[in-house]
């Protein structure tokens, strides 16, 4: 798709710093825009944008990633089903590493627990289909991009009457939580908003951002152009006094989403309060199953009395998805704490905020700010 | 995690496609898109076509910008 290749062009991509450089300029103060997902952090950070922006233009992460924001105790409670004998746990290679508050799968696994990396909910029918004398959970964490194809498998599983395959859903819906963050008093100037996410619940459910709060957002999708052209779509709204959604991702995302998908995600789930590592609890932020499925979820199934949860001695990856704290910041940051021996989750996830600092913003002489 | 990539269709057999990722075949799920046509690219998600890309919208947002940088230079000359 030749159309695509022009989203990486470098010599693009220094003339839009430049118009973002002069944008800037002209409007004479300095802004913040924060970056909801993890994908968009890790581009960021790969491609060097940071160091090709002014320094008028700051552009801080957000809650997106989804292994960074799962609370401690859905992963505690992921370990001790993992305890279980006769239970095999399916999950995204992500949450292997994520440290509970004793333990974490990766050890639960060393120990003799069978936990195994799929890289699709069908890939954990397929073990429950493999292994009907043992009961399969597969963990169900991702936002809005993840849900509806969690979605289809359990419709797939109940329609083949598959009897040993639960999920423990630890879902998290994105609006709700800015929602959460500008009501907290975030002081961002604007929203780079989550591309894949915007590709299935479209624009509508950011209205709100502009509407109620006055504050400009942009879909965005996840090549350097892309960013950097919503960067500037963002200050244009600013220059010209203007507080809308905009999508600059339209080669993929729509302003009514993927209705087909929608309409599988609300067939299973309905949205409920959810825990979020770093916002706290926050109201119709999590998606449960509804009624007719309930008979799928883990929670059920295994009666499991979990003592209190804790988040690692020392972690500030609660501040840090919340967009107040540099990861730099953090006492442990690269000494204790690196992707090899990770604290927290920010740091083992391959999008984790921390994680993109370590690996990018440590390596020699970053580009000259433009 | 919310990572999606472009593949392109190079069979449609019901519910499910062989697409071309970068050289490689992959098998994606279409019960999340409805259906799809060989020669199209779409966006895979965990094993499913979440998005069809319009080669049509991504050229147009390219020429925009090429047009505004166009007039933007004009007026620094
Ligand atoms: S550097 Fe490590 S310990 Fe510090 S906030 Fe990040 S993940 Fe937590």
């Amino acid at each position: 798709m030749k159309s695509l290749s022009g989203y990486s062009d470098a010599s693009l991509c220094k003339k839009l710093a430049g118009y973002i450089k002069r944008l800037a300029k002209d409007l004479g103060r300095p802004v913040s825009f924060m970056e909801v997902c993890g994908t968009h952090t890790m581009a960021i950070f790969r491609f060097g944008l940071r160091q090709m922006l002014p320094s008028e233009v700051h552009l801080i992460s957000g809650p997106g990633c989804p292994v960074c924001v799962t609370p401690p105790s859905y992963i505690d409670l992921a370990i001790e089903i993992s305890k279980i004998d006769g239970v095999i746990i399916a999950t995204f290679g992500d949450m292997v590493r994520v440290p509970g508050t004793h333990s974490s799968l990766e050890k639960e696994k060393a120990r003799g627990a069978d936990v195994r990396v799929v890289y699709s909910p069908l890939g954990a029918l397929e073990i429950a289909r493999k292994n009907p004398e043992k009961r399969v959970v597969f963990l169900a964490v991702g936002f809005e991009t993840t849900a509806p194809t969690v979605a289809a498998g359990v419709l797939r599983a109940r329609q083949e009457g598959l009897k040993n395959f639960h999920i423990l859903s630890g879902h998290r819906l994105i609006p709700p939580a800015i929602r959460a963050l500008l009501a907290a008093g975030s002081n961002v100037d604007g929203f780079l908003l989550p591309g894949h996410v915007s590709v299935i619940i479209g624009s509508g459910p950011y209205e709100f951002i502009p509407k109620e709060f006055g504050v400009p957002a942009v879909v965005t999708g996840f090549e350097p152009v892309d960013i950097l052209l919503a960067l500037r779509m963002l200050l244009s709204q600013m220059s010209e006094d203007r507080q809308e959604v905009e999508i600059e991702y339209n080669r993929a995302a729509r302003p009514e989403g993927n209705e087909k998908a929608l309409e599988m995600l609300y067939k299973v789930f309905e949205a409920d309060e959810g825990q979020w590592r770093g916002l706290g609890r926050i109201p119709e932020s999590a998606l449960s199953l509804k009624h007719d499925f309930r008979f799928l979820a883990a929670e059920g199934v295994f009666d499991i009395a979990l003592g209190p949860s804790r988040e690692p001695s020392g972690c500030r990856c609660g501040e840090v998805l919340r967009g107040v704290l540099e990861p730099e910041e953090c006492g442990l940051f690269g000494t204790s704490c690196t992707p090899q021996h990770a604290i927290g989750p920010c740091m083992v996830s391959s999008e984790g905020t921390c994680a993109a600092h370590y690996k990018y913003e440590r390596s020699p002489a970053p580009l000259e700010r433009a | 995690m919310c990572l999606a990539v472009p593949a392109k269709v190079i069979e449609v057999s019901g519910t499910k496609a062989k697409v071309d990722l970068g050289g490689a075949t992959h098998e994606a799920d279409l019960t999340l898109l409805g259906q799809a046509e060989i020669g199209e690219y779409l966006l895979l998600h965990a094993g499913f076509a979440i998005a069809r890309l319009d080669a049509q919208e991504a050229e147009k947002t390219l020429e925009i910008f090429r047009e505004m940088e166009g007039e933007v230079s004009k007026r620094l000359q």
